[in-house]
């Protein structure tokens, strides 16, 4: 392919996206930049995530009192914050992200079967989306959770289950509408079947829609998760995640305010960045709506 | 117009059947054996039986599901295991905590996110514009979680302005309807904004400035009253959000609302309480979007003859 070669040198590229929609760059930017913080926290901190030492109970941050052993303090346990919020944030992303996939395959899925077979199998899973959408999605995950468990997997399931309408729905639409296009009915008198028109035309113009969703939602699902993790029915303790170290910190906010601020700072860093560069790819990919 | 709103009525009817499946599948079908629990460790096989027999538990599934229907249409909800009280009673005494949380909330939104959004609106390139902005991406990336533990640590430890927990009178109110109404505010006032500016592009809009009419009739009689079809819908879908808000809210202030209710029922197991209030809330939700439908053919003739 002439394409890689003719492709201009990253730092163009960036200029150009940058000129488009710096909130783009800058969200992007944050996210990667925090991503490849939590992937590489063995390398950055030295101290275990996990182990107590209540010889260092509560040492404050450096700068307010603090050392450079333990840059952002202690917690209740003498547990290094910084090394717990590296690695409780490789948890959060993680979950996270599987669970935004989790998501949108299903959804596409679901919305594909839903446009092309339509009638009983259309109706019912419009329905079920609506059923979806009537319930509180927090009450309705800790309700499922209490059932299911707290184990990462059962986690991103239920996200999941919270996550799939948005998608169904995009794909639905994009389905009914492109099958009256005149292209796609010749592809059909020619015989094409319906898995080969949702691979060649139905995807393709669906993806950027679907980009656009699933930028925006990894926001949503980090808070999600931490929420579930700060009411005790998410990750469980010792394992770190930002939201049961928030709730930790929380009796501790007259005397030792750093453990309730330093992970919801994380999460908002993140949940920041993910809703920029949400923006940013809805004004790159879809120029004409203004938002 | 009574035809759309029979066929919306249908739909709604239609939706909380499926609430009622779904609740019914997580919490009868899911659990396990709900006798075991309720009964204390090792009871003999005989008492688990003797109770599978009283809550109706050795029926099939079916005719389970049709008697769980029956019971919630006659307002019975079972036995809260927790407090030994009916459990729709239960959750009743927690609704008036969590109305004027949200009713709070909802004031505060609709005050400060459609004028902020209005400001942005017809002052593009201003602070006013960039203010919003900032506003519109904070308020939606703060968890309220954090957002709440961050105010108690200012106005209640710091400033000690404002107590932090508990019910007793409107200054209880402020942090957490402020904590609750953050990102819903910010959400709107986005709205609201993009919104304005897609109405405020219309050519009625610049007949009517051609006519002379004075600069705030134009906004707020002509263009604000077309902008604010979207924005209602999603302060309609807002209080499924609200709810959900207000189970993290009422965590954090120790509000005695359904929030915190459903969460201490889900720790000490108490199914019959969660199942009253994802019932209730979800046929409120269903109850609360029917009503903006019929809101919408009151502002927007255009729906009625759709």
């Amino acid at each position: 392919m002439s394409t890689a070669s003719a492709r201009p040198p990253a730092g163009i590229l960036l200029a150009r996206l940058w000129r488009i929609s710096p909130m783009l760059v800058v969200g992007g930017l944050i996210l990667l930049v925090v991503a490849l913080a939590c992937a590489g926290a063995p390398a950055l901190t030295s101290a275990d995530p996990i182990k107590t030492r209540l010889g260092d109970r509560l040492t404050p941050p450096l700068g307010l009192g603090g050392t450079s052993t333990h840059l952002l303090g202690t917690d209740n346990l003498g547990r290094d914050i910084w090394a717990r919020v590296l690695y409780g944030g490789r948890l959060s992303l993680i979950l996270a992200a599987g669970s935004v996939i989790l998501a949108a395959a299903s959804g596409v899925l679901l919305g594909l079967m839903s446009g092309f077979a339509g009638g009983g199998v259309d109706d019912l899973i419009m329905r079920a989306a609506d059923v979806q959408l009537a319930f509180p999605v927090l009450m309705l995950a800790i309700a499922i959770i209490a059932v299911v468990g707290t184990s990462p997997l059962a986690i991103v399931g239920v996200l999941a289950l919270n996550g799939w309408v948005i998608y169904a729905r995009t794909l639905r639409a994009s389905v009914l509408s492109i099958r009256q296009l005149e292209y796609v009915e010749a592809a059909r008198a020619q015989g094409a079947t319906a898995p080969r028109i949702v691979v060649r035309h139905v995807l393709p113009n669906a993806m950027a829609p679907l980009l656009v969703l699933a930028s925006a939602q990894f926001g949503t699902m980090v808070l999600l998760e931490s929420g579930l993790s700060f009411l005790g029915l998410g990750v469980q303790p010792p394992q770190p995640s930002w939201g049961n170290m928030l709730a930790e910190g929380r009796d501790y906010l007259s005397n030792a305010w750093w453990l309730g601020t330093v992970p919801g700072a994380a999460i908002a860093l993140i949940v920041l960045g993910a809703n920029l560069l949400g923006d940013g790819v809805r004004k790159v990919l879809d120029p004409w709506r203004n938002v | 117009m009574a035809r759309y709103l029979r066929r919306r009525l249908a739909h709604s009817l239609l939706t909380l059947l499926g609430v009622s499946v779904l609740v019914f599948v997580i919490l009868r079908v899911m659990p396990g054996d709900p006798a075991k629990m309720l009964l204390p460790e090792g009871a003999p096989e005989s008492a688990v039986e003797e109770l599978d027999r009283q809550l109706g538990l050795h029926r099939p599934l079916p005719v389970q599901y049709l008697i769980f229907v029956r019971d919630v249409f006659q307002g019975d909800f079972g036995q809260s295991f927790q407090y030994k009280a009916p459990a729709l009673q239960v959750v009743l005494e927690r609704v008036p905590a969590t109305v004027d949380l949200t009713i709070a909330a909802m004031v505060l939104i609709v005050a400060a996110g459609g004028p902020i959004g209005i400001l942005a609106a017809v002052r593009p390139g201003t602070r006013y514009e960039y203010g919003g902005m900032v506003f519109a991406v904070l308020g939606q990336s703060l968890p309220n979680f954090w957002l709440g533990i961050m105010l108690i640590l200012l106005f209640g430890v710091a400033l000690r302005w404002l107590p932090t927990s508990g019910f007793e009178g409107w200054r209880f109110l402020i942090l957490p309807s402020v904590t609750l109404a953050a990102y819903p505010t910010a959400l709107v006032a986005r709205l609201t904004s993009s919104s304005m500016l897609d109405v405020l592009g219309t050519d009625y809009i610049r007949t009517a400035r051609s006519k002379g009419l004075a600069n705030l009739i134009v906004i707020l009689r002509h263009a604000l009253k077309n902008a604010v079809i979207p924005v209602l819908t999603v302060v309609g879908l807002q209080i499924g959000a609200l709810l959900s808000g207000a189970v993290v809210t009422e965590s954090v202030f120790a509000w005695p609302g359904v929030g915190k209710l459903i969460v201490d029922a889900i720790f000490s197991r108490d199914f019959p309480v969660v199942q009253t209030v994802l019932t209730l809330s979800a046929a409120t939700f269903v109850g609360i979007n029917f009503l903006v439908d019929v809101l919408y053919t009151l502002i927007d003739p255009r729906i009625r003859y759709a």
